[in-house]
């Protein structure tokens, strides 16, 4: 690990100012960024400690929850309005890592973790992109069997690890952030960019910038939402694919749904295809199945992940049955 | 702003923090405090075997670094025993078998207290079938997902969950329950 300051910042314009200087980088709970470091994939000259910043819960006016960026995985999943308003969240927070990392690793810090393609860990022997840009990539051609179907580009075919992020994106959050240029908001699919060809570059935030919150918008019917997992074994493994949904269905017909996909895309996908293709039409099986096909009608598959698209196809269809299936 | 502040209070003694801040808490552990109870198996956040107590909660001290932990109160495996003995799961991982080489155990049992300290709070998990649940039992399911995060390469998985469970069950999955570490959580 190359050598580096470290400091605690006491509130965001302090944080901000030292966030400021070359080559600092934000920390929360460590569990990714330490181990990148470790690996000499990040190099950062300064650590700003945020940890100490927002770590509240609030109800927001009108409904709806502002999260603090400190807070922590273990703390969010917990809480008892996501648990019951946003089941969704919950769901996808615990089927991530494991119950020590949760305890430890921030909200703030689980959206910025990088992606856990072998190739790009791999900084004595691979090539990668992404982390020394215009390199080329090894995992095109190489062992791709847990990469992308959509949206991928021939510079990179990374996934974006996060389980939380993939809720988020289904429940519509708001990412709040901080900067020299001051607060902005970013709705959760637009924080994280495609690869293009540019995967070194993996969020639309500017290099200081820092994410103090991520607001949950009102979604009464939310109530209504779960997350499936697909991964190699049972417990703490990334996913194959995995699926965040919500659906609220009255006489037999879809109201209104959201499905977004994890294991799939550099990015949480927001399934909006699959989504149009519901709106107004019947719950039944048939139509789910006819809309997750619509959604993955853009996958392009590597040599060894064609399996994800019957995959990912087959779980979009069971979690909307299954949520279905509740309300009758 | 500060550089650091405070101690970081280990077994009950308190510890300046690191002037280099890349050690590790495990590695502050191990090599500065020669608190050799801890182990380092991948150093990654894999395994699980570096696992400590911070104010009651289970970490993995690989992925920490310990000048983040200052004015934090850290128990590790060193500080479970008391002078009456063993703490009653480093006993009941003995009668069960719950190990074999014995270098996971140490996580291991931090680990399941740390647990039982989660299911209290009513933290869910991905096998809690219902998550407006006040109460979560601990079902042989619950009791495995819950502690995935430590592997054993021995293969006593068995033992180590009926030691889990039958310390469970007698209400004697805290971190108080043996008189040194109450006095060194204090």
């Amino acid at each position: 690990m190359k050598p580096f300051t470290y400091a605690r910042a006491g509130d965001v314009a302090e944080a901000l100012r030292a966030g400021a200087a070359p080559g600092a980088k934000y920390i929360g709970g460590g569990t990714n960024l330490v181990d990148l470091m470790r690996e000499t994939i990040e190099q950062p000259t300064a650590l700003v400690d945020v940890t100490g910043l927002s770590s509240d819960i609030k109800r927001l006016r009108g409904g709806g929850l502002l999260i603090g960026a400190a807070v922590r995985n273990t703390e969010l999943a917990t809480h008892r309005e996501v648990r019951t308003q946003s089941p969704v969240l919950s769901r996808a927070v615990v089927a991530g890592a494991s119950g020590q990392i949760r305890n430890m690793a921030t909200v703030g810090g689980n959206m910025l973790q990088r992606t856990r393609c072998a190739y790009f860990y791999d900084a004595g022997g691979s090539r990668c992109n992404k982390r020394n840009p215009g390199q080329g990539c090894d995992a095109i051609e190489g062992f791709n069997r847990t990469h992308a179907i959509l949206g991928a580009s021939s510079a990179c075919v990374a996934t974006h690890p996060s389980d939380m992020c993939v809720a988020l994106a289904a429940l519509d959050a708001v990412v709040h952030l901080d900067g020299p240029g001051g607060a902005r908001k970013v709705p959760l699919t637009e924080l994280h960019r495609l690869p293009g060809d540019h995967p070194e570059v993996e969020t639309v935030l500017d290099r200081s910038e820092l994410i103090t919150a991520v607001e949950l918008p009102p979604l009464p019917w939310a109530r209504r939402s779960t997350y499936r997992k697909v991964r190699d074994r049972a417990s703490y493994a990334f996913a194959l694919v995995s699926v965040a949904a919500a659906l609220d269905v009255r006489g037999g017909e879809v109201r209104n749904v959201r499905i977004a996909l994890g294991g799939v895309a550099h990015k949480p996908w927001r399934a909006h295809e699959a989504e149009t293709a519901l709106i107004g039409g019947p719950a039944t099986t048939r139509a789910f199945r006819a809309a997750a096909e619509a959604e993955l009608m853009a996958a392009k598959p590597l040599h060894d992940n064609g399996f994800k698209i019957e995959l990912a196809t087959r779980t979009i269809t069971a979690v909307l049955s299954e949520l279905a299936g509740g309300t009758r | 702003m500060y550089a650091k502040s405070g101690a970081i209070r280990i077994n009950g003694t308190p510890v300046p923090p690191p002037d280099d801040p890349r050690v590790s808490l495990l590695d502050l552990l191990r090599e500065t405090l020669g608190l050799h109870g801890t182990k380092k198996g991948c150093n990654q956040g894999g395994c699980g075997a570096c696992t400590v107590l911070v104010d009651d909660e289970r970490i993995v001290s690989c992925l920490a670094l310990a000048v983040q932990y200052t004015g934090r109160d850290v128990v590790t495996i060193d500080a479970l025993a008391g002078e009456d003995g063993l703490h009653p799961l480093q006993q009941a991982f003995i009668e069960h078998d719950g190990f074999q080489c014995g270098y996971c155990t140490p996580g291991q049992i931090c680990s399941a207290i740390g647990m039982a300290g989660e299911l209290e709070r009513g933290v869910p998990s991905h096998v809690t079938s219902d998550l407006s649940a006040k109460r979560i039992e601990l079902t042989d399911d619950e009791l495995r997902e819950r502690m995935s995060g430590n592997l054993c390469r021995c293969g006593a998985h068995n033992g180590i969950v009926s030691a889990i469970a039958q310390t469970h069950r007698a209400g004697q999955l805290s971190p108080r329950s043996s008189t040194k570490a109450r006095r060194a959580a204090r």
